[in-house]
């Protein structure tokens, strides 16, 4: 049961869900956006968070679309993951979604609530980065479009929201894979997950679970795409030029995380190189 | 916009099991809090509280959802299905016959999960079975004994056209 009481709106539009965020927040309350819940839900219950009122965004036509417009496939942020799974428009997002979590929490958790999680995995970025979407944000100063890894670590301006995610048509299908690490199950948060795609013969890699946020690095696909070398030496290299300190936590520690990243990034090129 | 209050109580309708029910909710209450205090409906049952064991599963518009990572005030204009509402299931009476069942206590939340993945997918194989099935803990582990009923009942489908 979640030990305190709030206000609970859904909005039909995103004008209206400002202004009832600014006249919510004027009134001194804490206002948090919703759009699965299943976050906002299990933290309020566990003591992790408090919130006077809740936006649910759900009732957004912007929110809620998943089309393709001209030369961008749009994403609502109030799609789920099974809708992304089921339709499939995005491959490499489909197969990364499909290790969320499990079936039934997917029927509820959204890429926008993945997007804006306040843990560290957000693992729906991670093809989002590679093929260098942008997302759509909205505030009290108006709406912006900014690239997808300004979500990496989540932290927006008070009072805006993410609606939209829009995915050039030219990045969906791509050779890809997606490949993902956990402690024991199937179902878990990853050790490591990366989603990795080949454009203009070059590879691009996004990786979940090393360190405090996922993460795309230029000089770690520099080495991941240096000819010159073996395959062993461009992985030992990469991982010897990742830019962030491995997590050393209750999932595993700093030198097993390591050594998963390893066999990932073989079974990336193995499958990356065998595909047209 | 849709909104309910804080300090009071709000009535809301619900469409539980086909029967429409108006209940009293704080917004943060969740369905499975308000379909088992609220409405009297325990199938559902809560156990992890945070989408870990599938065992508060229901039915909301025909697709498997943990009633505990949903607010009562969500699932207005839903249609909602409980255990309650599948008594005479082919996928109970499987569940029955295969033997799926020991102490029980996880019984309703499989039962509703593997009724809507036959009916999303009347071909399910091995795979999908697994994917849909890792939603739901059984504590007893009668797994072997819980996909032969999903089986059972695809195939009788199959049988039957
Ligand atoms: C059983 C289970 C297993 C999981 N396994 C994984 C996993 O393997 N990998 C992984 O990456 N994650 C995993 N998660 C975490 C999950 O992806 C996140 O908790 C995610 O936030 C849930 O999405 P939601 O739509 O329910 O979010 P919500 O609860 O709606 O929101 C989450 C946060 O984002 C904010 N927010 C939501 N929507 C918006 C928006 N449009 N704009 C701005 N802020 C917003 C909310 O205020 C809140 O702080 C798992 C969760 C569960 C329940
Ligand atoms: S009680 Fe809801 S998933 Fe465990
Ligand atoms: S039958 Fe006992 S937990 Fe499943």
């Amino acid at each position: 049961m979640i030990p305190f009481n709030f206000d609970y709106f859904k909005p039909d539009s995103t004008e209206e869900a400002i202004k009832t965020y600014t006249s919510e927040w004027k009134l001194g309350k804490k206002v948090v956006y919703f759009t699965g819940g299943t976050e906002v839900i299990t933290f309020s219950r566990g003591g992790k968070m408090t919130a006077d009122a809740v936006i649910d965004l759900k009732g957004i036509p912007d929110c809620t679309v998943l089309e393709m417009v001209g030369e961008k496939l749009i994403i609502g942020a109030a799609i789920t993951l099974n809708q992304l799974i089921e339709s499939d428009v995005f491959p490499l997002l489909s197969e990364t979604a499909r290790r969320i979590a499990d079936h039934t929490s997917r029927n509820k958790i959204t890429i926008g609530g993945n997007l804006m999680s306040k843990l560290n995995y957000k693992e729906c970025i991670l093809p989002l980065l590679v093929a260098e979407a942008v997302v759509v944000i909205v505030g009290p100063k108006g709406m912006e479009e900014l690239p997808a890894e300004k979500l990496a670590s989540g932290i927006l301006e008070e009072g805006t929201f993410l609606t939209q995610i829009k995915v050039p048509v030219s990045n969906l299908n791509l050779p890809y894979t997606s490949l993902k690490r956990t402690r024991t199950t199937k179902v878990g948060y990853p050790i490591v997950s990366l989603a990795a795609l080949i454009k203009e013969d070059r590879i691009r890699v996004a990786f979940s679970g090393l360190d405090e946020y996922p993460f795309r690095s230029a000089v770690v696909e520099a080495t991941l795409n240096d000819r010159t070398l073996s395959d062993e030496q461009r992985i030992s290299k990469a991982i010897a030029k990742l830019p962030t300190s491995i997590s050393d936590d209750f999932l595993a520690s700093k030198g097993f995380r390591k050594f998963t990243l390893g066999i990932l990034l073989t079974e990336m090129n193995t499958v990356l190189e065998g595909q047209p | 916009m849709i909104m309910s209050n804080t300090s009071k109580y709000t009535v809301i309708p619900l469409l539980v099991n086909g029967q429409s029910h108006d209940v009293m909710v704080r917004s943060a209450d969740t369905l499975l809090h308000t379909l088992r205090e609220q409405i009297g409906l325990t199938g559902a049952k809560h156990a992890c509280g945070n989408g870990d064991c599938g065992a508060c599963t229901v039915l909301v518009d025909g697709k498997p959802m943990h009633s505990c990572l949903m607010l009562a005030v969500e699932a207005v204009s839903e249609e909602i299905t409980t255990i309650e509402g599948l008594k005479h299931s082919e996928m109970r009476q499987a569940f029955v016959e295969q033997w799926a069942i020991q102490c029980g206590y996880c019984t309703p939340g499989f039962i509703l999960n593997c009724h809507a993945l036959v009916k999303e997918h009347p071909d399910a194989d091995d795979e999908k079975i697994e994917e849909w099935l890792q939603s739901n803990l059984c504590r007893c582990t009668g797994y072997y004994e819980i996909k032969q009923a999903v089986k059972f009942v695809l195939e009788m489908n199959k049988k039957n056209g």
